[in-house]
């Protein structure tokens, strides 16, 4: 086994398809730790169910050639993305309603164009297939360099408006009030999670493709209330994930790569769900447990309080003051002796 | 009856049992829990299969059927634990997902479980599948999609009144002591035997089209509930027939092509439906501007001009 791993990464494909997954995870989990605090995670899935129609045209138009199938998918995800905000605004349905529209119809759009591709002589050998779940292993040097270039430009613009958009996040209204433009800067981040969206489809695929924006991104929020600290952890779990999927699916050539690396992202949200400290399971319920500790010993030392008479006798009325159990009467009157409560 | 006569009538029922669910998921705001459903019943189907070892229709509708209803007890687990509920069904549904693509390719690659097929649905071999019920002989899919379509219209309508209460006022229906969770579960449940029921025949995108789509279109069109159900019916229907045969004509995937008609419906909804459509808004509301502008005010003044 680890010879196997060993020798794979030997090969100098995959460590270009490698470096390309984890800056791709990294961007992914930069954009979607805003997009996650701007409520709109569900925008991404909209948005990569979108781009198979794009996909399919651009293959119609311009044939397997991977800029023309990542521009086509680029126009149909801001389409989709204008396509949720008209509906949202000009009508008095909700925006789950809307994206769930956007998503099914623009994916039955795109399977009756996959259909008319199959059909025609050229189709069978189209590979558009591989797009609906990813396969990175088929990605060549040109492919790796267009989607690192893509993920480095949207990290660079989170790092250059990281100040702006976290304010644009939390208070637009104060944004406005300072002069900013509000607008361009949605603007500047919807089109980062459209970029991140297609450059991630060859890789992770269409359908799994919101998870590498979702799943990183709210593993990072159960570790801290910081911003910065945020982004840079969801940074670190979207490019561990794309690393690991890429790998794993390269060792066992039958695996597609999107849902390996959509699986470790979520081990590791289920890790932090967890076992994060303050937030996570674990620690809110020993959190809990404490508190039900400190509250029981306040109540017993009331009723000490309460019952008149010597300490030695007091036992049995004490109890019925506290109206606790044995067990848990004789826990607490000994912590009471114990701490010398009374004599 | 003829070999496009099923595929319609399939549809159409399909259609029906999704969208009277969708009405319901649309105006309690849940509508992507079917799209969430929709994707992990592929997980529900390969874990029936890994057990049982059968392909046998039965046992995947109830493994389909089990999965759809965990994803929705995990999505509120989540919520109620403190995640944005976005977020909450994002997370759940593409790691079901995700585990159920992983186990067909790891443990049941050879066999016929084809993930596209559940995706896509095959509509065009429903008639071929057949049943003898009665010495009739019918399509297996559109029993269990007629069987489906009479349990949902019972539920609905023996319990229209708390249905009703309980998506418009929801403190007020819990305050009267209308079982609120029960009554969530249950359409949780019934959104998930549905898609099951009907995502073999029209495939998962279309069952979320069919949810999501006619309920929203019917919703721009009426005020009341009960209009708002039989909308949505009409338009899935109309949906169907236009889809099958523009799909015909163009030799492509019907149950894309139906999913794309309940789109061109929308569209025409969200664009000349009564008091709520874009273009007929502007168009009532540039005429009661001009019947403004043209009433004869009742102090003209001596030169005709007129002050704003």
């Amino acid at each position: 086994m680890i010879q196997d791993w060993l020798s794979l990464l030997g090969s100098p494909n995959l460590r270009w398809v490698l470096l390309g997954t984890m800056f791709l995870g990294m961007a992914s989990g930069i954009v979607g730790s805003f997009v996650l605090l701007r409520k709109e995670s569900l925008v991404g899935e909209a948005m990569s169910h979108a781009a198979l129609p794009g996909v399919c045209l651009g293959f119609l138009v311009a044939g397997r050639e991977l800029p023309a199938l990542m521009t086509g998918a680029a126009v149909f995800g801001l389409i989709s993305l204008w396509g949720i905000r008209v509906i949202h605004r000009h009508s008095k349905l909700k925006q789950d309603t809307a994206i769930g529209l956007i998503l099914s119809v623009f994916f039955g759009l795109g399977i009756v164009l996959l259909t008319m591709i199959t059909n025609s002589p050229a189709g069978n050998k189209s590979g558009l297939d591989s797009y609906i779940f990813g396969q990175a292993a088929s990605m060549v040097p040109s492919d790796v360099w267009m989607m690192s270039s893509i993920a480095i430009l949207v990290t660079a613009a989170a790092l250059l408006f990281f100040k702006e958009w976290k304010l644009v996040i939390f208070d637009p209204l104060f944004a406005g009030g300072l002069g900013w433009k509000t607008k361009t800067l949605n603007s500047v981040l919807s089109l980062s999670i459209v970029l991140i969206v297609t450059a991630g489809i060859q890789a992770v695929g269409i359908i799994l493709m919101s998870a590498l924006i979702i799943t990183p991104a709210i593993a990072a929020r159960y570790w801290t209330d910081r911003l910065g600290v945020m982004v840079i952890l969801a940074s670190v779990i979207g490019a561990f994930s794309g690393v690991t999927g890429t790998l794993i699916s390269a060792v066992d050539g039958g695996i597609p790569t999107g849902p390996v690396v959509v699986l470790t992202a979520t081990v590791i949200f289920f890790l932090s769900f967890l076992f994060a400290p303050k937030r996570g399971k674990l620690a809110q319920v020993l959190a809990h447990r404490q508190f039900r500790r400190r509250w029981k010993k306040q109540q017993a030392l009331k009723a000490l309080g309460s019952v008149p008479g010597t300490a030695a006798s007091k036992y049995e009325s004490w109890q019925k003051a506290l109206g606790a159990k044995n067990n848990e009467a004789k826990k607490l009157w000994n912590w009471l002796k114990k701490n010398r409560y009374f004599m | 009856m003829t070999y496009e006569g099923w595929i319609i009538i399939t549809g159409v029922l399909a259609g029906a049992s999704c969208s009277i669910i969708g009405v319901l998921l649309v105006l309690r705001q849940t509508a992507m829990i079917s799209d969430a459903i929709s994707h992990t019943v592929i997980l529900g189907l390969v874990s029936a299969f890994l057990l049982t070892g059968t392909l046998d229709s039965f046992t995947m509708l109830i493994g389909a059927a089990v999965a759809g209803l965990l994803t929705t007890i995990v999505i509120q687990l989540l919520k109620n634990s403190g995640v944005q509920s976005d977020a909450a069904i994002g997370v759940t549904f593409t790691a079901f997902f995700a585990l159920g693509v992983f186990l067909i390719s790891r443990y049941a690659g050879n066999v016929h479980l084809d993930v596209n097929h559940a995706l896509m649905g095959n509509i065009a071999f429903v008639p071929f599948q057949t049943v003898t019920l009665f010495g009739v002989s019918i399509p297996q899919a559109f029993l269990f999609v007629s069987i489906v379509l009479l349990l949902n219209v019972a539920v609905i309508t023996l319990l229209y009144k708390e249905w009703k209460l309980s998506t418009f006022d929801p403190a007020l229906a819990v305050s009267l002591g209308i079982p609120a969770v029960f009554l969530h579960y249950l359409l949780m449940t019934m959104t998930s035997v549905t898609a099951v029921s009907s995502f073999d025949s029209v495939g998962a995108v279309l069952v979320v089209a069919f949810m999501i789509v006619p309920a929203a279109s019917a919703y721009l069109w009426t005020r009341k509930l009960s209009f708002m159900f039989l909308y949505s019916v009409v338009f899935s229907a109309a949906a169907c027939f236009s889809g099958y045969y523009a799909a015909k004509w163009l030799n492509v995937s019907i149950s894309g092509s139906m999913a794309v008609m309940t789109g061109v419906i929308f569209l025409i909804s969200f664009l000349f439906a009564g008091e709520n459509g874009v273009i007929t808004r502007s168009v009532r509301q540039k005429q009661h501007r001009n019947r403004e502008w043209n009433r004869q005010p009742a102090f003209a003044p001596a030169d005709g001009k007129r002050e704003l």
